[in-house]
């Protein structure tokens, strides 16, 4: 980000940024910066809070009267978060003994994620799209019970892009249940730590590094903080 | 240690292409100011989630919300971002910006790059895809641009 900064204003454009990672920041020396030490993922601070959005966006913008550049100022309030304790959410019971865990978890989950998609008419599980993920399911199940990963007929980063629905399909179905916005990676927590489904993918990152997958197939599986299988 | 904190710990050292000067832009007053948003969150309106332009970027309607987050990295919160676009992608914010006069407009169109690039010398970026956007811009009269990441 900070090289489009000086990019752009080498070609006449005003910039300022929002910095989350201060030291990058420090060394790029882009011209205007406001560091947020906000969790990753949400440099405006909290969701569903405009007025405290609008508080960050006035400190940034009122950068651009700086002439003294490079600027990098701290906006003045921080937000910690402990995203390693899980969102508590109730799961639905065992459904289908016939079904392997995961599968029937997903099942189960279904009604809450199409409650949420009706409501809002937007999802992030459009790699794939919903409907396919009970069959990528099973995939996975036979790549994390040793079979090879080549069976699936997906290239490497497809099968990496598995993962990322499947993470959006229960982030979404987190939103739902939870009825309010989780603290910042708290429902990634929920799903790797409590579900079913956080199990498989574990697994199926575990399988995938044992038999040396190309890095875009495993690394989706397992985000940093997430403890391993 | 938290996640976040193991992140930043991991990537504040990174490597920063070396501009050598911090060139700067003298910004005009932002009640007349035509505002884009820059993101590097990967976001795209394609309805794909998936992106394939390395450091290549991608027009974003200003009225378009219904947006798929591309970017490659899973390492950092999604939720906000599901609930509410705006945690880190502000373009309502900016609607009301300039519905209160605080900025003068909003650009028709905001950008997306996706950060996170393995390349650190950005090539590409600083010397096509950079300068293409920057064109783009200002061909629509943008002046001040904001910067957001994920």
């Amino acid at each position: 980000m900070s090289a489009l900064a000086h990019v752009f204003e080498q070609a006449g454009l005003a910039t300022v940024g929002l910095s989350i990672m201060r030291g990058q920041a420090e060394r790029a020396r882009p011209p205007r910066m406001l560091h947020v030490e906000f969790p990753l993922g949400r440099p405006l601070g909290r969701p569903g809070d405009a007025a405290f959005q609008h508080r960050v966006l006035a400190a940034a913008l009122a950068l651009l009267e700086r002439t003294d550049v490079p600027v990098l100022e701290d906006f003045g309030e921080t937000i910690v978060e402990d995203g390693d304790t899980p969102l508590a959410c109730a799961l639905p019971p065992r459904h289908d003994p016939a079904l392997p865990p995961a599968l029937d978890e997903l099942n189960g989950l279904l009604p809450a994620w199409r409650r949420r998609f009706e409501a809002t008419g937007r999802t992030q599980v459009v790699r794939f799209g919903v409907d396919a993920l009970p069959g990528l399911v099973r995939h996975l199940v036979t790549i994390a019970d040793g079979g090879p990963w080549e069976d699936t007929g997906l290239e490497p980063a497809a099968l990496g892009r598995v993962a990322v629905d499947l993470r959006a399909f229960y982030e979404e179905v987190a939103l739902e249940l939870a009825a309010h916005t989780p603290a910042a990676r708290q429902s990634e927590s929920w799903l790797y730590r409590d579900t079913e489904m956080g199990a498989l993918l574990r697994r199926v990152h575990a399988a995938l590094r044992a038999a040396e997958a190309p890095r875009p197939a495993w690394s989706p599986y397992l985000p940093v903080g997430q403890p391993p299988a | 240690m938290s996640s976040d904190a193991e992140l930043r710990r991991t990537y504040e050292g990174v490597d920063a292409y070396d501009f050598g000067t911090t060139a700067a832009t003298v910004a005009p007053p932002l009640a007349g100011a035509r505002v884009a948003i820059v993101t590097t969150a990967g976001l795209q309106a394609d309805g794909t989630g998936h992106w394939d332009l390395g450091q290549g970027f991608v027009t974003l309607p200003a009225d378009a919300r219904d947006l798929q987050l591309a970017h490659v990295s899973v390492n950092f919160d999604r939720t906000g971002l599901l609930a509410d676009l705006n945690v880190a992608y502000p373009a309502d914010r900016l609607d009301e910006l300039a519905a209160r006069g605080v900025i003068g407009s909003v650009a028709t169109n905001h950008l997306a790059f996706m950060g996170a690039q393995t390349d650190h010398t950005l090539t590409t970026l600083r010397l096509d895809t950079g300068p293409a956007a920057a064109r783009q811009l200002l061909d629509d009269g943008v002046d001040v641009v904001l910067l957001t990441p994920v």
